[in-house]
Order: structure tokens, then sequence, then C-alpha cells
């Protein structure tokens, strides 16, 4: 018995749709507030003298830190995917990966991303028809450069 | 923090130091905060068991980043962590201990630069691999 596939041709039009860039903050409170949520105790986080005598211009992020992206009540919220409308309701976080270039990133940078829907699969799970969607996201410093991309698995039920 | 590594001194099945966990609710509270999820299956008992969970769980993402501290530390000032993931396959608990773990699994010279490969994973009290996954870093070599 071969089961129906959740995934329309409405959905899989959106594979690949980058979405409108969104731009993201770094700034140094929101350094200090991450790296402190994590744990962290590496003075670099925390402290721009310590910062700078090792190199950086400013405080850097801490791993898998990507900035704040701006919030605006006055606007309509948006979605941060070109996304599609799911039958499901439920959604799990099924993992992250983030890649590193070059460049630093540092409090006072602008940030850039945009992100696509890379790939729709689905599963049976024990929870029932599962929709898989991976997430990229990719980010651009000031200066144009991808300094990071982050790459996110979405499992929807 | 502890001395500096370098590529020559590691070797494939290495474990790293391991960096030990155990969040409060006042932790995930934090997190949510640092993060901008502020899904409240992660502080709002009520909420969580509404979804069919058993009480509030820890973010996946903040064990991600449990994960790149324990790898920020090992490779020191003048390591660099350039790619780092998991998946989270098991839900882990506030209140809870939960390590994370590395092991070396490959080293390389690619581009420049001395890349050191690993698995790296948190552990739940019973031994589970919650959030398994791999990482590259780059450490500095002592030539």
């Amino acid at each position: 018995m071969t089961q129906s596939s959740i995934i329309t041709d409405e959905m899989r039009a959106v594979i690949g749709q980058e979405s409108e860039p969104q731009t993201v903050e770094v700034d140094r409170t929101a350094v200090r507030m991450f790296a402190r949520a994590v744990g962290h105790t590496d003075p670099v986080y925390f402290d721009v003298e310590v910062a700078r005598r090792r190199g950086y211009r400013d405080l850097p992020c801490p791993p898998a830190f990507l900035g704040t992206p701006v919030f605006n009540p006055n606007q309509p919220p948006r979605s941060a995917y070109v996304s599609f409308k799911s039958p499901f309701k439920r959604i799990l976080n099924g993992g992250t990966e983030v890649e590193y270039f070059d460049e630093d990133i540092c409090a006072g940078d602008a940030l850039t991303s945009t992100s696509k829907i890379a790939d729709l699969s689905e599963r049976q799970g024990s929870l029932g028809p599962m929709l898989i969607i991976r997430f990229e996201t990719t980010c651009r410093n000031q200066k144009g450069k991808v300094v990071a991309i982050i790459r996110g698995t979405g499992i929807q039920y | 923090m502890a001395e500096q590594v370098y590529f020559e001194d590691i070797n494939e099945g290495d474990e790293i130091p391991r960096l030990g966990k155990n969040c409060s609710s006042q932790q995930l509270v934090m997190w949510a905060a640092g993060s901008g999820d502020f899904y409240q299956i992660h502080y709002d008992k009520d909420f969580a068991q509404s979804t069919g969970l058993s009480g509030i769980i820890v973010h996946g993402a903040l064990k991600h980043a449990f994960l790149g501290q324990m790898l920020h530390d090992w490779v020191g000032e003048k390591g660099r962590v350039k790619t780092f993931g998991c998946q989270y396959r098991g839900m882990d608990y506030p209140n809870q201990d939960l390590i994370c773990r590395g092991v070396v699994t490959g080293k390389r010279g690619e581009g420049g630069e001395n890349l050191v490969e690993l698995d790296i994973w948190t552990e739940n009290p019973e031994g589970q691999k919650t959030s398994p996954g791999t990482a590259v870093v780059a450490l500095p070599s002592r030539k």
C-alpha cells in the first residue's frame, strides 16, 4: 500500500527561493547577553580590552551567535523564509550547523541575512507523517563578504 | 584558561575536555532572551504539557551553543572553530546533568590550515547521545 506524498507542487515551488534580506545587528550588549546565557567564561566575549589585545576590533561573536534581527512592531510580521501553507501545526527544531568563513564577526558589524528552503522531504515517524525542511541562511557583513552559513532542519508534524 | 593546544599534539581518537552543564529554568529564560527564541515549551510548563511534552525542555539551539563553547575553550586563542553542527535527537531537561563531549576523528591540511575533525555530542545522565554532531576546527602548528 503506497502512502500519498504530503509534499505538494506548491511546497516544492518554494525550494531555492531566497527570502528578502533581513538586517541583523551585532552589538556588545547582545554578545554579552548571549555569552552569559550559554555560560561562557572566556573574557574575550565580555571585555573589549581583552578582545582588542587578541586582535579583534571589538567583542567577537561566540560560536552560534550571529547577531540580532532588527525587530519593528510597526512592520508586518515577516517569515524568515519564503514559506508555504503547511498541513502541520507543530514544529520541532531538528538540528543546526554553522559554517564560518575567513572574516571574524564582531560587535559593531551590520549583517544581512537571506534564507531559503534548500530541501523538503518526508518521513513516517512515531508521531505520524513528518515533513523535514532543510533551511539555509547566508549571512553577509557590511563589506558584502559571506561570514557564515547556517544550515537548519525543521520537523513539522 | 587551559594551555594552547597544537595540531601536532592531537591524535585521532583523542577525547577533548568535557564541558558539564546543568540548566536551571532561569538559564532557559536567559537563553530565550539571548537567542530571541521565546517558544513557551522552554519556560512555561503548562504550555509544554499541552503540546504533549512531560515538562519544559532545553532549547536545541542552546545545546548547539554549549558544544560551541566546548570547542572554543579547547581550540584556545590561536585556534578557530570553523564548522560545527548537531542534530537534536533526544530531549534534554532542566536541572539535569548534560555533558558535552568530543572525539577527534581526523586531521588534515587544507588551504594552508591545520584542520581537525571531531564527533561532538551532548550526553544525558543515561549515557544517551541527545545531540550528536560533527565539527571542524583549525589549530595552530608548532612549526
